[in-house]
Parts: structure tokens; C-alpha cells; sequence
């Protein structure tokens, strides 16, 4: 058994989420200054002033969006872990509270979604996915979701009969209808399979993943769908271009014999995201 | 650089195309869900505005908080189409132009074209940029909403697009 102090996760939570929003992660950076060769006009002109902006957050400190998102962490936690000094669950939350407290982020959380929708005033509570894995760490990956693009998502629940072709048709309807609202290029996280909840939460963790696809069939996939994604003309803030996403990422899991659940997440340019392994 | 001056001359505002790219400077109210929403309460019940509409332009914003030592929080547009229910008030008031990011409803779309109402439009994610566009910021009204409270804002050279103009051009269809 190891011990692990939860003041750790909550000053580990509190770094990250300081530190993504004001700057891109690298790997969407990358991909920014590509498109930006692949681009003309006024394609390019955005491309350019996205990338302006990082530089005037960095110098000046200020947020790269206003929407600092609601904060979404997913915590892997090896099972030879024992947690001490308190709930893991309150020192999550404490740490993005001191985030968007002392990185004077936006508090874009209300308490209810329905009837009063009072600002909670500290942007808790995060949005948590626990899951529990061998070993003695913890691995911590958080993203500032903006709704601009969340509100963009979508879930559909296929016949298996569909295959590919509904899978591919679904992205792009989706992608088609986030047209400039998602603040492309985008990111877009697909999840198939599973039950309609797990196929959700595989697109969004399709969108934090750092690693490349593992599976040449899903690889495919996955560059097709970017392919075709990028003939929409939607590009940079929607007013037209070859880069509308940025990147494509499929999740899957294993599904129920009549079933072929399809989750869309997608995430404006900024991606923002990070990790770190306790 | 093409600069305009707000607010706008009527005849400036039927010189406008779509897809043009302009630098704002003047005077902007900022406005989102929230505010749009106690506004209608207040117009519906027939109570005094604690803004005057007519002829000013509204930003769709919502900032993050402002640090210590800067004069306002990052500040890019927000999606406007979720303003659009409001749309009926805000021009029977005589709202000039508004500012944000994505298209419009069918209704809106032609609601502005009649009523000779300039949507522009200006990038999702730039935030950072834009609040560098900022010069004053004076609190005006429903200070409880927090980030979504109106603010007039004094702007210079506030990069954006003619999204809409009064002939029906529409960026999103003919800028591409």
C-alpha cells in the first residue's frame, strides 16, 4: 500500500488548470502552425491572430478564452493507493477553486441547471471521472471545457447495420451543425460502443488522449473522418478553409449485439488539457 | 486598416458588406444570456431599462474576472444564436449593431436585414487579443450576474467582420 496525501491532488489539480489556460497544449500549437502553411487569405489570417493571442496571454497573463470552462478532471487511480488527509473528492475541488480563485478565471458553474441557475462563484463542482487501475499512481488529466463547443456534442445510438458509413455520417452531421459556434479547427473526440453514458465518456476522454491510436483500423478511421471533415469548408472560426479540425480521435469499447452507440465531444482550437502521474 | 467609428451613420451602416473586415472604436454595452434575459423581464413588464438601446451596439461578452493591475478580463465573443429569442426586444428598442460569433436564426437573420441592424461578427478563443482592445470599462447594471453583468466599454481598433448586412449578405454563406 502507498500513501498518498490528498493535498497532493489538490495542489497537483490547481497547477494544471493554472497553467491550461493560458497556453496551448503542444501538440495543438503543432497542428495550429501546420494548417497555417496550408492555408491563404483570410483562412490564414485567423490561424494567425489564434496564434497572436497565445502570445499576448503568455506576456500579458490574461486567459486565452474568456471561457475558462466548467472543469473536468479524470483521475486513474492505482488500487495499492491509499488516500490520506481527507476526501479525494473535496481536495479535487478545492484545488480548482483555488485555480479559478487565484488565476482570476472565469466562474462559469450554476447550481442548478434548470430552475434557479445560481452561479456557484468558485466554478465548483469539477466534473470527475473516477477509474480505478493497477499499480501504486495516480495519473490526473484535466481539461477546461468551453461550452461553446460542448454545446456542439451529441449521442447517437446506431444500428449495428450503419457501420462505418453511420459512424462517419454522424461525425460530420454533427461537425456540420458546430459550424462556427465550436470555434473551430477542432478537436473532435468520437466514442462508439458501450451503453449511450460510456459511449459519452469515451468521446470525451478521446479528446484528452495524447497518445496515437493503437489499432490500424481505428487509426484509418480516424484519418478519413479528418480527411472529410476538412472538405466542409468550415476552417478557422468557421468563415471558410481547409482546417476545420485540427485533429480526430476515436475511442470504442465493446457494445451489446443490437447496439452501436456513437458519442461526439468536440472541443474548440484551444484543446486546453493536461496530465501528471503522481 | 479600415477603422469605424461607433456608432454608426446610417449611411455608413448601408455601406457595409458582408465579409468586410473592419476595426471598431467607440462605445459597446456588453450583453449575454443573463442580461438579455432581465431585460426582456423588465421590457415585458413595461419597467425603465437601466440601459438606453437605441442606436448602441451590444458585445455578446461574459470576461473572466480582471487581475489585479489590468483593466479588464479576457474577452472574446460567446455563441450569439442563443441571444436570438431577444432579438424582437432588442430591435423594437432600436439596438444598432451587435457583436459575437456564429449564425443566426432564419428570423433574426431577416429581422435585421428590414430593420437595417449590423451583426458582426469576430472570433471565437481570442480573448486575450481583444481585451487588449479594451481602453475603459464603467459597470452599468445587474452587477449580481457576475461575469455576465453589463459593462459600456470604450474599445479601439476591436477587430471584426460584417457578419450580416442589410442586404442579406450573410458571411457564413458568400464569404467563403
Amino acid at each position: 500500500m502507498r500513501e498518498l496525501s490528498v493535498l497532493q491532488v489538490q495542489s497537483a489539480v490547481k497547477s494544471l488548470f493554472t497553467e491550461i489556460c493560458f497556453r496551448y497544449p503542444d501538440d495543438v500549437k503543432k497542428q495550429l502552425e501546420e494548417s497555417m502553411k496550408k492555408e491563404t487569405g483570410r483562412a490564414q489570417s485567423v490561424l494567425s491572430l489564434l496564434l497572436e493571442n497565445e502570445q499576448c496571454a503568455k506576456e500579458n497573463r490574461i486567459p486565452l478564452c474568456q471561457d475558462t470552462g466548467l472543469a473536468v478532471v479524470f483521475i486513474k487511480i492505482g488500487q495499492e493507493v491509499h488516500f490520506t488527509d481527507g476526501l479525494l473528492e473535496e481536495a479535487i475541488h478545492q484545488g480548482v477553486r483555488e485555480a479559478y480563485q487565484q488565476a482570476y478565471l472565469r466562474y462559469s458553474c450554476v447550481n442548478d441547471p434548470l430552475f434557479e441557475r445560481i452561479n456557484t462563484n468558485d466554478n465548483t463542482p469539477a466534473m470527475i471521472h473516477y477509474e480505478i487501475v493497477g499499480g501504486n499512481q495516480v495519473e490526473i488529466q484535466v481539461m477546461a471545457k468551453g461550452f461553446g463547443s460542448e454545446n456542439t456534442s451529441g449521442v447517437r445510438m446506431l444500428k449495428p447495420a450503419q457501420g462505418v458509413n453511420g459512424v462517419k455520417e454522424f461525425v460530420l452531421d454533427v461537425v456540420r451543425q458546430a459550424g462556427p459556434n465550436a470555434c473551430p479547427p477542432m478537436t473532435v473526440g468520437v466514442g462508439i460502443g458501450g451503453t449511450m453514458d460510456v459511449a459519452a465518456w469515451l468521446a470525451k476522454k478521446a479528446l484528452i488522449r495524447t497518445n496515437k491510436q493503437q489499432d490500424p483500423r481505428y487509426a484509418t478511421l480516424e484519418k478519413e473522418l479528418r480527411e472529410e471533415l476538412n472538405t466542409l469548408n468550415i476552417g478557422p472560426a468557421g468563415l471558410g478553409g481547409k482546417t476545420t479540425a485540427l485533429d480526430v480521435h476515436v475511442e470504442y469499447a465493446p457494445t451489446h449485439i443490437a447496439g452501436l452507440p456513437c458519442a461526439v465531444n468536440i472541443n474548440c482550437h484551444a484543446n486546453r488539457k493536461g496530465s501528471v502521474i503522481l | 486598416m479600415k477603422r469605424l467609428q461607433l456608432p454608426l451613420s446610417k449611411e455608413v451602416i448601408r455601406s457595409l458588406k458582408a465579409g468586410e473586415q473592419y476595426y471598431l472604436c467607440g462605445v459597446v454595452y456588453t450583453a449575454r444570456d443573463a442580461a438579455h434575459k432581465r431585460l426582456q423581464e423588465l421590457y415585458d413588464a413595461k419597467k425603465p431599462l437601466p440601459i438606453t438601446v437605441e442606436g448602441q451596439t451590444i458585445y455578446y461578452v461574459g470576461p473572466s474576472q480582471t487581475a489585479p493591475g489590468k483593466i479588464y478580463g479576457s474577452a472574446g465573443p460567446t455563441t450569439s444564436t442563443r441571444m436570438d429569442a431577444y432579438m424582437d426586444m432588442m430591435c423594437d428598442l432600436k439596438m444598432q449593431a451587435c457583436i459575437g460569433k456564429g449564425k443566426r436564426s432564419e428570423h433574426v437573420k431577416e429581422l435585421f436585414r428590414e430593420k437595417e441592424v449590423i451583426y458582426f461578427v469576430t472570433i471565437g478563443g481570442l480573448g486575450a487579443l481583444l481585451q487588449n482592445c479594451v481602453r475603459q470599462v464603467e459597470e452599468v447594471a445587474f452587477e449580481d450576474l457576475g461575469a455576465e453583468k453589463i459593462s459600456r466599454l470604450t474599445i479601439e481598433d476591436f477587430p471584426v467582420f460584417v457578419g450580416y448586412d442589410v442586404y442579406g449578405g450573410d458571411i457564413y454563406d458568400s464569404g467563403k
